[in-house]
């Protein structure tokens, strides 16, 4: 990036580019917390997979981020030099993994949004911005499907995995009406053709994840009027413990590269 | 993808031979395949207890790299940079996916990866004792790359040429992989050694704790090892312990003198004579007392093992049912 570029940076953009920088690095955290600990090994593997996929997203926007920022930090400096009220990521990201089931709702609930945001930044009038994107949606395309899969295969398995597949959606539905709330920072995005304004993905959402939830027999939660605000910066109590353990190393060593 | 893991009725089996049969003429042709250098395979004839060895040999191989995950997996959540944290999950990840060759490798000789996972989790399988030890700082990570995984590559390169041809082809490309560990965990520690002084004091301190731990995993000496010669005549052994341990050492040492530590044995030095180098008597009441269930973390690796499959065993079984539920739909319809 050229330095008319930066100067032209608006803190909407940069925020943008944050909140997206911010999602795949908390998701891909979670994920990761899997490791060795899978049901099957052959979904650790497929769950470390999408962790390395995340963390390798992170690392492009983060360090995106930080060149539209200009003020020097890195990739590392964002990802784990920031309090918790500095993230954007929405809240469904930083959620812990209860259980097989909460992590499969959630891959899911999360996968088939980023599917479409992603083939929408494609054409980003920031050519950065798109060219992550078209690397991320190979991704994405993988993740939606693969935990499609299992959303199905809990749900329309045995009265055990029912039970705890419906628990989970009960329970992470609401956060998403997160994802769609509206957002100055998303109106300015939209307007510069930067990105979506989430809320506008909201309808193809919906028709890419409730025939999926049907399939599973699973029954969609009313929605509610619950709100979470981590777009906002405002999380979860959950968030700062996931940052206790993700930026002790970085906090414990100033200064030390790695 | 899953229906590998689950007692799923088996497809065909490999066709052999009567096996049961200790038949002279099979010995005879056997014996003379092995003298050849020829490989054997899974539907060739095989004395029973080559194939027993061999179970064994394979399927505690492969638990050690499901157990192995566990002490580096200990660090993945704080991992200090991105590129670290993604090079130590794609490594953990290897080491799972190298957990499944072999036990592909094994079920060619007619046993299940369940009834191998069985034996693992009621604690009667072994694996490998390295991994009982605990990963106390971030320079562990490093350290394991460099000296386990190295470790591990000096025990593993003759079985590429191992005469049982799934475990031999198996252990080609988890060789290639163990080697990028290696690599990317010295890396690790230059990264270390060239930054802070409390950096430096980590990896010495990892090193201080896995150095006789690593020398320990060629396995007891020579003279003490009853089963060597059998295996060396099956051609499932190429190099004696001590062979591999001196070849280890004598690769080592020069690495930590590039790296800028100190290897903990004061007895380390260069025998012109012998054109190796010397080192202090193992500690072997250390090793034989882990082996037997009395290290730091032989309780809680196991304990994480069985947690992980008891807590999975729902979604285990709801992949089954499902799978069932589709195929009686589709029947069903047809
Ligand atoms: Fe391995
Ligand atoms: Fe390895």
């Amino acid at each position: 990036m050229g330095a008319t570029a930066m100067t032209q940076t608006t803190p909407a953009h940069l925020e943008y580019v944050l909140r997206l920088g911010d999602a795949a690095l908390i998701h891909g955290q979670r994920l990761s917390e899997w490791c060795g600990h899978a049901p099957v090994l052959e979904e650790d593997l497929a769950l470390a997979n999408m962790a390395l996929d995340f963390v390798g997203q992170a690392r492009m926007l983060l360090s995106y981020a930080g060149t539209l920022e200009g003020k020097g930090r890195d990739e590392d400096a964002l990802a784990f030099l920031r309090h918790e009220g500095q993230y954007r990521h929405p809240t469904l990201c930083e959620l812990p993994n209860t259980d097989f089931a909460h992590t499969t709702i959630k891959g899911f609930l999360l996968g088939s949004f980023n599917l479409l945001m992603w083939s929408r930044l494609c054409g980003s009038s920031d050519k950065a911005l798109a060219a992550i994107a078209a690397k991320s949606l190979k991704e994405a395309r993988y993740h939606a499907e693969h935990t499609g899969d299992w959303v199905i295969r809990l749900g329309d398995g045995t009265d055990e995995s029912h039970r705890r597949a419906q628990a989970a959606l009960d329970i992470l539905w609401p956060y998403t009406n997160e994802l769609f709330a509206a957002n100055p920072t998303d109106d300015a995005a939209a307007a510069a053709g930067v990105g979506p304004a989430w809320s506008e993905l909201a309808g193809e959402w919906e028709a890419a994840v409730l025939p999926v939830l049907q399939q599973a027999t699973l029954t969609v939660p009313a929605r509610t009027p619950f709100q979470s605000y981590g777009k906002f910066g405002r999380h979860s109590e959950h968030l700062g413990h996931l940052l206790a353990v993700m930026q002790h190393l970085p906090r414990s060593f100033p200064g030390a590269t790695w | 993808m899953y229906t590998q893991a689950l007692d799923i009725p088996p497809g065909e089996q490999p066709k052999r031979k009567p096996d049961a049969v200790e038949n002279a003429a099979y010995q005879a042709e056997f014996d003379a395949r092995i003298d050849a250098g020829a490989t054997i395979e899974a539907k060739d004839w095989m004395p029973e207890a080559y194939r027993k060895t061999l179970v064994r040999q394979i399927s505690q191989h492969a638990h050690s790299e499901i157990v192995g995950m566990l002490p580096e997996g200990n660090w993945i959540s704080r991992a200090p940079s991105l590129k670290r944290k993604a090079i130590l999950l794609a490594k953990v990840q290897d080491e799972g996916g190298h957990g499944l060759y072999l036990y592909a490798a094994a079920e060619t000789l007619g046993v299940s990866r369940d009834e191998l996972t069985e034996a693992l989790l009621s604690g009667k399988a072994k694996y490998s004792s390295i991994f009982n030890y605990p990963t106390l700082n971030w320079a562990d990570v490093g350290v394991i790359g460099w000296l386990v995984d190295g470790a591990a590559i000096m025990n593993q390169i003759p079985l590429c040429k191992c005469s049982y041809g799934p475990y031999a082809r198996a252990m080609v490309r988890v060789c290639k992989e163990e080697s990028f560990h290696q690599r990317q965990g010295y890396d690790a520690l230059l990264a270390m050694m060239s930054g802070t002084d409390a950096q430096r004091e980590l990896v010495q301190d990892a090193v201080n704790r896995w150095w006789w731990p690593s020398l320990m995993m060629f396995g007891p000496h020579d003279a003490d090892s009853p089963n060597s010669g059998q295996s060396m005549r099956w051609g499932i052994k190429r190099i004696s312990n001590d062979d591999l341990r001196q070849k280890f050492v004598d690769a080592t040492v020069k690495q930590a003198e590039v790296l800028g530590v100190t290897l903990p044995d004061d007895e380390l030095k260069w025998n012109e004579a012998r054109g190796h180098y010397d080192f202090a008597a193992i500690d072997w009441d250390e090793f034989w007392n882990v082996v037997n269930g009395h290290g730091q973390c032989n309780v809680d690796r196991l304990a994480a093992r069985v947690k992980a499959w008891d807590d999975g065993a729902w979604v285990r079984e709801a992949a089954v049912a499902h799978a069932e539920k589709q195929a009686a739909r589709e029947k069903a319809a047809a």
